[in-house]
């Protein structure tokens, strides 16, 4: 039985062309970027290419503004600490109660060192308030850093418009974008977004490298410091292999990206309808009319996400929850959470994320799958009774809880 | 994901004994609101007897908690209420050939959905006293709760002081912010490399005027000193004996995971400051090994 993928906004496969273009920086291209001699300067060469793809799939002015990291996460942390170091009288962040734990755990982190963190709440599709987000802008904000889009729901921001809202007072703008590259078109010269964190592995490069934009004259300070790769901006060796292979893996999300809005949405939406129509108490979560194109995340109520999974990988089917019990914590997810899903439903979302990869006859195997999972599940379950839930089920069973 | 034992898979598959109990005439329902989990218990009691001839679950949980519930329900069948009251959590856990250390609440759930169901079986309400912190030492399974209660009960006051009563934090190392937020939230303050007062040390083991114990005293207070530290042992499958006193010296025999463990130097230094503390003199905790040596 072939094993079905759809966990990609977990991680990708490499495309195989993104591993062909890297292997020769394994071995014959392995010298240093920064070296004068031959060896050195093929590097070189390869990184500034590589680096102008990146730029031509974000859109941005230059290529001076792509900065390459280790990883998405570093990228979040650097925009952010940069914003606040090179700030120092303002020391407030905003930031939304639904992001990645790269930015909310850096969030609760400087808290402790005494700044001020606004997290915007959220509605029940996963929606920012911007009239809450404009009273919260003033010269005491350092940064405002919101996701493009949400790992979890596939929910979008409007963050152009939170950009724009930000520069007309005068605060800088960060946006972890690390599951909408590829799948959201973007044109970051026509946008007021100062930074964008970007993760290689996402987007079928491998683990390991990320990037920071960061626009032309915006104040920075660097993380690491040390020697003058990329500019003094990220200092430590060019991991070139990586970095050319994300290079590749940007150029190919640029031809793909229409396939992510027309294949990938309709294999998404076939899934959704196909689910829902063979499984009672099951929802969409998130907003349905502003996401991405690959992402579904579907409650089912009355089980728990973990039983779902582990029953799902028994038939080959790779898929991730939101629930409490599957992720390092046991808190369940705090998207879910914020969104106000009842627990007996946050605990039984299941997010599906499809990629380019995916073909309709793998939809097809998971839509017959799913429903005898469900189903096994919630005779075990005290909430369902036959056919349905039981009879007012926050009533008829209410556990003490410790 | 979790590196589940087979046994927990197998009883996750093929859960023994679900779904509703006809008849049942004593029920249990009991949650963990750390991962929002929650069973119903059902048992079907002999009057005449108390034996326990059928037992039936529900759960709304991840694979450990269905899993522990089914192991549950397998271990008490059979058993009279009071022999299936001695079930701890850790039987439910030892059935399954063990749970991560996240997932210890899940047994710990059953065990408690038990007690539930046994009172309501019984007629009388039953209040739950057990708490579940967050788990804050994944080396060693040692949740905040455990970690405040320590702190306060023994005023610590340093990282070094918690590992050596509690073992949290003598591992990797990550847990150290952790730590040291309880640390400030119980004292207030973090206080950098100074031990507490050791009055222990000075002012108790000096105190003019306190009556001298006698031999067959002290013995006693060092074995209830050694009984109070036990059941933390016992939890992470580890014992201690007192074997020798010669003096100043004493000699304790660590058996079961104790022994070898990496912290066992950690858990030796810990004993040593309870019974400094509890016999109001200086003492020093030794191996049984050194006895032989001596």
């Amino acid at each position: 039985m072939q094993p079905i993928y759809m966990d990609n906004n977990a991680t990708t496969a490499c495309d195989p062309a993104v591993v062909a273009a890297m292997l020769p920086f394994f071995t014959e291209q392995f010298g240093n970027a920064s070296s004068i001699h031959s060896f050195g300067s093929q590097v070189g060469k390869a990184i500034k290419e590589a680096r102008i793809k990146v730029q031509s799939l974000l859109g941005a002015a230059h290529d001076s503004e792509i900065v390459f990291t280790s990883c998405g996460t570093e990228s979040d942390s650097t925009a952010i600490l940069s914003a606040l170091k090179a700030n120092p009288e303002r020391r407030t962040v905003i930031t939304t109660v639904v992001e990645h734990p790269a930015i909310l755990t850096l969030c609760t982190y400087l808290e402790k060192e005494n700044y001020i963190v606004h997290r915007l709440r959220v509605d029940r599709k996963g929606r920012i308030d911007l009239d809450e987000y404009k009273s919260l802008l003033n010269d005491r904000v350092a940064i405002v850093s919101a996701m493009w889009a949400n790992n979890e729901t596939g929910t979008l921001f409007p963050v152009e418009e939170m950009a724009e809202m930000a520069h007309e007072k005068g605060v800088l703008f960060h946006t972890d974008a690390v599951q909408a590259v590829g799948k959201v078109g973007i044109d970051l010269k026509n946008t007021k977004i100062d930074m964008l964190s970007l993760s290689g592995h996402k987007l079928h490069a491998p683990k390991g490298i990320g990037v920071l934009y960061v626009r032309r004259n915006t104040r920075f300070r660097p993380l690491l410091r040390g020697g003058h790769q990329e500019r003094g901006r990220r200092a430590g060796t060019e991991n070139s292999a990586s970095i050319v292979g994300l290079g590749v893996a940007c150029e190919l999300a640029q031809h793909y990206m229409a396939t992510e809005n027309t294949h990938v949405k309709r294999l998404r939406d076939r899934l959704e309808r196909g689910i829902l129509a063979r499984v009672r108490n099951a929802f969409i979560s998130g907003d349905t009319l502003y996401r991405l194109p690959n992402t579904a995340s579907i409650a089912f109520e009355y089980v728990e996400g973990e039983g779902i999974l582990l029953l799902l990988n028994q038939q080959g089917i790779a898929a991730s929850s939101g629930s409490a019990c599957t992720s390092g914590s046991l808190e369940p997810s705090h998207v879910m959470r914020a969104m106000g899903i009842p627990y007996t439903a946050a605990h039984g979302t299941i997010r599906f994320s499809l990629s380019r990869y995916n073909t309709e006859a793998e939809v097809d195997r998971v839509i017959a799958s799913v429903p005898p999972i469900i189903a096994q599940l919630r005779k075990l379950s005290p909430y369902w009774s036959g056919e349905g839930p039981v009879a007012n089920p926050e009533q008829a069973f209410q556990p003490e809880y410790a | 994901m979790w590196d589940y034992s087979e046994k927990v898979r197998e009883h996750f598959f093929n859960p023994r004994n679900s779904g509703p109990l006809e008849n049942a005439n004593g029920i249990g329902d009991f949650g963990s609101i750390k991962c929002g989990d929650a069973l119903r218990l059902m048992l079907k009691v002999n009057p005449e007897t108390e034996v326990i001839d059928d037992a039936r679950f529900q759960t709304f949980g991840c694979g450990s908690a269905i899993a522990s519930s089914s192991a549950l329900t397998e271990i008490i069948k059979g058993k009279t209420l009071d022999e299936a009251l001695q079930v701890s959590n850790q039987d439910i856990a030892d059935y399954l050939d063990g749970l991560p250390p996240e997932k210890m609440h899940c047994s710990v759930m059953g065990r408690e959905a038990l007690q539930a169901a046994v009172a309501n079986y019984r007629g009388e309400v039953w209040k739950d006293d057990h708490e579940d912190g967050d788990l804050v030492c994944k080396c060693f399974a040692i949740d905040a709760v455990m970690i405040e209660d320590t702190i306060r009960a023994n005023s610590l006051r340093t990282l070094e002081e918690v590992a050596n009563y509690t073992k949290a934090g003598g591992g990797c190392s990550a847990c150290h912010e952790k730590i040291e937020d309880i640390l400030i939230a119980v004292n207030g303050r973090l206080y950098a490399n100074e031990p507490k007062p050791a009055k222990a040390r000075t002012a108790a083991a000096e105190a003019p005027g306190k009556p001298k114990l006698t031999n067959y005293q002290r013995i006693r207070k060092i074995e209830e000193t050694l009984e109070a530290i036990r059941p933390m042992l016992q939890r992470d499958h580890g014992d201690v004996t007192l074997v020798e006193v010669d003096g100043k010296k004493i000699y304790v025999d660590l058996t079961g995971a104790c022994r070898g463990c990496a912290m066992e130097a950690a858990t030796l230094g810990g004993v040593q400051q309870k019974l400094i503390e509890a016999l109001g003199e200086l003492v020093q905790v030794l191996p049984v090994a050194a006895l032989a040596r001596a």
